[in-house]
C-alpha cells in the first residue's frame, strides 16, 4: 500500500482487516454466544466499510447495501440466533473436530492462498477498494473452514452467515457491490435460510435430543 | 379449388382422433360401460380407417407435411411413403381387431382405472403411427419415447404385484438403452451437418466407417425394442405381465415398428450397405430365432411361450433383413426384392397371428384365471370359439399351409435357395447353413405350437375348476374373428397381397416382385418362375378340406359301430384321469434333453425314499447369468465404492466443496 493512498481507501482497508481479524476470532472462539456477538461485530465492520466506500464514491446503492447489512446482519440475525440459543438450551461450549490451534494454523495457510489468488484479480479492478479482495476471499475460506470443523448445527449457521459476509465484501471491493436486485435477493435468502434452519434445529433436537450433527450420519442408508 | 384430402391428412386426423378418444376416456375414468362399449370400438373404427387409407395409398407418390409443433424452429416433419404405408396398414388393421377385442375384455377393478387405461392405450396407438410417419429425428424420437412410455404404463397396469413392477422396470431400462443407441445412430447420420431431417440424412455421403457405425447403432437400438439377442430379456417378462390386448399390441404391432426403423435406416437413410452388415444381422437373427424357439418349447406359462415365440419370429425377420442386405450389397436386386418381400410379408403375418394368439390367451385367462399350462386342458369343450380361432393362429404360427405364416417362411426359404449365386466364396457356403437353421427353427416352432394348442385346448381338463370356464363374449369373438380373417386372407391370396406391398419393396430397392407375380394370376404364387417353385394356396386348401372330409367320412363308415368298450386289462393302469395326460413339462422333455447346453436348468428328481415325492424343473436363461447379473454386480460394486464418498457426515461433504474450491482457485489462472 502506498503512502499516498486516500484516507477513504485506508479506512476501508482498516475495516477489512478488522473483518479478517474477527474471522480469526470466530475461528478461535469457544463460546456460542460470544461467537454470535463476534458475528454481529463482523457485520458492523462490513457495514462501516461499505459506508466509507459509499461516501467516497458517491454510489447511492452502496448506502442501501450498508443499511441492509446493518439491519440484517448486525441486528436481526444475531437477535434470532440469540433467541435460538436460549430456546434450545445449547451447551455454551463449542465442540470442534480439530483442536483450535491447528485450525488457526490451517486458517493462516488459507489466508496466504487467498491473497495469492486474489492478487491478479485485484490488479484488473479499478475500484479504490480493490486491495480488500484478498481479505474478502480469505474471510470466505475461513468461514468455510469453520463450517467444516464445528460440530454444532448452530455454529455452522454462523459460519454460513460469515461466509456471506465475505462474499459481500468481495462484491463491494471488486465492483462496488452487486446490483441492488441481486443484493436484496441474497439478503432475503439469508434471512429465510436462517429461519428455515431455525426450524430444522428444533426438528433435529426433537429427533436426536441434541444438536450435534454427528447424529445425522445415521440418516444415510447402508 | 379445394385441395383433395391427402392420405397423410387422413392419417394425421386418425392420430388426433386416437388422442381425442384417449382424453375422452380420462373425462369419465370410472365409467367402464362408456369406455369399453363406446370408446374402444371408436378406436377400432379409426384403426380400420388408418388401414384402409394406407391400403388405398400404396403405390402412390410420397406425401409430406410439416407440423409447427414442438420447439421453436424445430417443427415435426412428417412423410407418408410406401414403406410407411405398409406398416401403417399393419398398425391400422391389427389394432382394429385388438381394440374390438379389448371392448369386451376389460373388467371392473383390474389395476389402472379404465379411463386412464383408455388414454394410455390410444396414446400408444397414436405414437406408433407417428413413429411410422416421422420424417426427422426429432419427431421420430418424440414419438418413439411416447410409445415406450405408453407401453410401460400399459405393462404395469397391475402394478400392485412386485413382479409386474419389476418387469416394467426392466422393459423401461432396455427401451432407454435402445433409444440412446438410436439417437446416436441419427447423430452419426447427420455427420455434423446439424440437419436432423431424414431428407438431410439421405443427402449425406458417409464414409464406410461412419456408415457402419450408424448401422450398428441402429441395429442395437431397434434390436432392443424388437427383442434381438442379447437385449431380449424384457420381452418374456413384460408380455405375461401386461393385460392380453396390450401383449397382443406390443408383440403384434410394436415390435414391427422396430423392424420398420431398421428397414428405414439400413435401406433408406444410411446409403449403400456393405455386405457384412447383412452377415451381422443374419447371425444375430439366427441366434435369436434358435434361442427364442427353444425357450418357447420349454415354457410352462402360455403367455411366456408366446413371448419367446415372438422373439423367434423377430429373429427370422432379422435373418430376412440380413439376406436382403447381402443381396442388395451385391446388386442382386431381384433376389433382394424376394427377401424383402418375405420380411414385409412376415411382419404382416406375424402381426396377425401373434395378436390372435395373445388375445386367445386373454380369453382363456379370463375364463379360467390360469396362465400355467399345467392347470389347463380340454378347453375346446367349453370354449369352442376361442379354441377354433386359436387353431388358425397356431397353424399360421407353425408355418403350415394354407395360412399366412407358411407364405412368408416359404418366401424366406425360397430366397435362401438362390444364395449360392453370391459372388463371395465364404457366403456361398455359410448362407445355406443358415437356411438349414431357419428350417430347424420352423420345425421347432411347429413343436411349440402343438404343445401350446394341445395342452391348453385338447385332452381332458386338468383341474375340476375348468368345467366352469365360459366362452368369449361377442366383442372378444368379433376381434378374434377379424384377426383370424387377416391370417386366412394373407394365406390364401399371397399374390394379391404382394402386389400391394410391392410398392414398398420397389421404393427401397428400385425393383419389385409384382410384375413376376401378376403374370401368373392371383391364385398362384411363383416369385421367380413356376418351373422353380410355385404355391397355389387354394389348391392346398381344397386338398386339405377334401382330405379331412373324406377321412372323417371313411372313419365314420368303417369304424363306427364296431367300437367295444370293455374294462380290459388296462395295461396295469388303475385309472386314466386327466393326471395321466402328458404335461407341458413332459411334452418338451426331449427338447430339453437334446439341447441341454442351451438351458440353465434346476431340476429336482424324487428318490425312492421320498415320502412326498415331487418333480420340478426350472429353466432359466443363460444370458441372464452370463451377461445381466455380472453387469448388475459390477454396477453394484461401483455404487458401493461411491457410497464411501458419501460418509453421511456434513463435515466431509463440506470438505469436498472446500477442497474443490481451493484446488480450482489454485489451478484456474487467468
Amino acid at each position: 500500500m502506498s503512502a499516498t493512498m486516500p484516507i477513504s481507501a485506508q479506512l476501508i482497508n482498516l475495516f477489512a482487516s478488522v473483518i479478517l481479524l474477527l474471522a480469526f476470532a470466530m475461528l478461535a472462539q469457544r463460546r456460542v454466544l460470544t461467537l454470535i456477538n463476534l458475528f454481529a461485530l463482523q457485520g458492523l465492520a462490513l457495514c462501516l466499510a461499505t459506508l466509507v466506500a459509499a461516501v467516497s464514491t458517491g454510489q447511492t446503492h452502496l448506502y442501501y447495501s450498508a443499511g441492509l447489512t446493518l439491519v440484517l446482519k448486525v441486528l436481526l440475525l444475531p437477535w434470532i440466533l440469540h433467541r435460538l440459543v436460549r430456546k434450545l438450551n445449547v451447551k455454551s461450549e463449542v465442540e470442534a473436530l480439530i483442536n483450535i490451534p491447528a485450525t488457526m494454523l490451517v486458517g493462516i495457510v488459507l489466508v496466504m492462498v487467498a491473497f495469492n489468488v486474489a492478487l491478479p484479480i485485484s490488479e484488473l479492478s479499478q475500484t479504490i477498494t480493490r486491495g480488500t479482495l484478498g481479505i474478502a476471499l480469505a474471510v470466505v475460506l475461513l468461514a468455510f473452514l469453520m463450517m467444516i470443523t464445528r460440530q454444532k448445527a448452530i455454529t455452522q449457521v454462523v459460519g454460513f452467515l460469515s461466509m456471506e459476509n465475505g462474499l459481500f465484501l468481495a462484491a463491494t471491493s471488486a465492483t462496488y457491490g452487486m446490483p441492488m436486485v441481486v443484493e436484496l435477493g441474497i439478503a432475503l435468502d439469508v434471512l429465510v435460510g436462517v429461519i428455515i434452519l431455525g426450524v430444522f434445529f428444533f426438528q433435529i433436537r426433537d429427533q436426536f435430543d441434541s444438536l450435534d450433527i454427528r447424529h445425522m450420519e445415521n440418516l444415510k442408508d447402508n | 379449388m379445394m385441395p383433395a384430402l391427402l392420405s397423410i391428412d387422413v392419417l394425421l386426423i386418425a392420430v388426433c382422433a386416437w388422442l381425442a378418444i384417449g382424453l375422452a376416456g380420462l373425462a369419465a375414468p370410472r365409467n367402464l360401460r362408456f369406455i369399453s362399449k363406446t370408446l374402444f370400438p371408436l378406436g377400432a373404427l379409426v384403426g380400420a380407417l388408418v388401414g384402409l387409407s394406407a391400403l388405398l395409398f400404396l403405390g402412390g407418390a410420397a406425401e409430406v407435411a410439416v407440423l409447427a409443433i414442438g420447439l421453436p424452429n424445430l417443427p415435426f416433419h412428417l412423410r407418408l411413403d410406401n414403406l410407411t404405408a405398409v406398416f401403417a396398414l399393419l398398425v391400422g388393421f391389427v389394432s382394429a381387431g385388438i381394440s374390438v377385442f379389448a371392448a369386451g375384455y376389460f373388467r371392473k377393478g383390474e389395476g389402472t382405472a379404465p379411463g386412464l387405461m383408455c388414454l394410455q392405450y390410444h396414446f400408444f396407438l397414436a405414437s406408433m403411427l407417428l413413429v411410422l410417419m416421422a420424417d426427422d429425428a426429432y419427431a421420430f424420437m418424440v414419438a418413439w419415447e411416447g410409445m415406450a412410455l405408453a407401453s410401460f404404463f400399459l405393462v404395469t397396469t397391475d402394478h400392485k404385484h412386485a413382479e409386474i413392477r419389476r418387469a416394467g422396470y426392466l422393459y423401461l431400462l432396455i427401451a432407454h438403452i435402445g433409444a440412446i443407441s438410436i439417437l446416436l445412430s441419427f447423430g452419426v447420420m447427420t455427420s455434423g451437418s446439424g440437419d436432423y431431417s431424414f431428407a438431410g440424412m439421405r443427402a449425406q455421403q458417409l464414409s464406410p466407417f461412419w456408415a457402419s457405425a450408424a448401422y450398428l447403432l441402429a441395429l442395437v437400438g431397434f434390436g432392443a425394442k424388437a427383442g434381438l439377442l442379447p437385449l431380449h430379456v424384457w420381452l418374456p417378462e413384460a408380455h405375461p405381465a401386461a393385460p392380453s390386448p396390450v401383449s397382443a399390441m406390443m408383440s403384434g404391432v410394436m415390435l414391427k415398428t422396430a423392424i420398420y426403423g431398421l428397414l428405414r435406416v439400413s435401406f433408406d437413410l444410411v446409403g449403400d450397405p456393405l455386405w457384412w452388415w447383412g452377415v451381422v444381422a443374419m447371425a444375430v437373427g439366427l441366434l435369436t430365432a434358435v434361442f427364442g424357439v427353444l425357450y418357447s418349447t420349454v415354457q410352462s406359462d402360455m403367455k411366456r411361450l408366446l413371448a419367446y415365440s415372438s422373439i423367434e419370429n423377430i429373429g427370422l425377420l432379422a435373418v430376412g433383413l440380413g439376406l436382403t442386405l447381402i443381396f442388395h450389397a451385391y446388386r442382386m436386386e431381384g433376389l433382394a426384392a424376394l427377401a424383402m418381400t418375405a420380411v414385409l410379408y412376415h411382419c404382416l403375418a406375424h402381426a396377425g397371428f401373434k395378436s390372435l394368439l395373445f388375445l386367445c390367451t386373454g380369453s382363456v385367462l379370463h375364463a379360467t384365471k390360469e396362465r400355467s399350462l399345467g392347470k389347463l386342458g380340454g378347453l375346446i369343450h367349453r370354449m369352442p370359439w376361442v379354441a377354433w380361432l386359436a387353431l388358425a393362429g397356431v397353424i399360421a404360427s407353425a408355418g403350415l399351409p394354407p395360412l399366412s405364416g407358411f407364405v412368408s417362411e416359404w418366401l424366406l426359404l425360397q430366397s435362401f435357395l438362390f444364395s449360392p449365386g453370391l459372388p463371395h466364396p465364404w457366403l456361398n457356403m455359410v448362407v445355406p447353413v443358415a437356411a438349414a437353421v431357419v428350417a430347424l427353427v420352423a420345425a421347432l416352432a411347429g413343436f411349440a405350437m402343438v404343445k401350446f394348442y394341445g395342452i391348453v385346448f385338447l385332452g381332458q381338463m386338468r383341474e375340476p375348476a375348468l368345467k366352469e370356464a365360459h366362452d368369449a363374449g361377442p366383442w372378444e369373438r368379433a376381434g378374434l374373428v377379424w384377426l383370424a380373417l387377416i391370417t386366412l386372407l394373407l394365406g390364401i391370396f399371397p399374390a394379391t397381397v404382394i402386389s400391394y406391398i410391392d410398392a414398398a419393396t420397389r421404393q427401397l430397392l428400385g425393383t419389385g416382385l409384382a410384375d413376376k407375380v401378376r403374370e401368373h394370376g392371383w391364385w398362384m404364387l411363383a416369385p421367380i418362375s413356376p418351373e422353380r417353385a410355385s404355391y397355389e394356396p387354394l389348391i392346398f386348401l381344397a386338398t386339405i378340406v377334401v382330405a379331412v372330409l373324406f377321412g372323417r367320412q371313411l372313419v365314420h363308415r368303417l369304424y363306427h359301430g364296431r367300437i367295444r368298450r370293455t374294462p380290459a386289462w388296462d395295461c396295469g393302469y388303475v385309472f386314466q384321469g386327466p393326471r395321466a395326460q402328458d404335461t407341458a413339462e413332459g411334452f418338451s422333455q426331449p427338447i430339453r434333453r437334446i439341447f441341454e447346453p442351451m438351458f440353465r436348468m434346476e431340476r429336482h428328481f424324487p428318490t425312492a425314499r421320498d415320502s412326498q415325492p415331487y418333480y420340478s424343473v426350472k429353466v432359466e436363461d443363460h444370458l441372464w447369468h452370463w451377461l445381466y447379473l455380472p453387469l448388475a454386480r459390477l454396477m453394484n460394486a461401483i455404487s458401493v465404492l461411491m457410497t464411501r464418498l458419501q460418509g453421511g457426515r456434513i463435515a466431509i461433504y463440506l470438505l469436498y466443496s472446500f477442497l474443490t474450491l481451493i484446488v480450482l482457485l489454485l489451478v484456474a489462472r487467468p
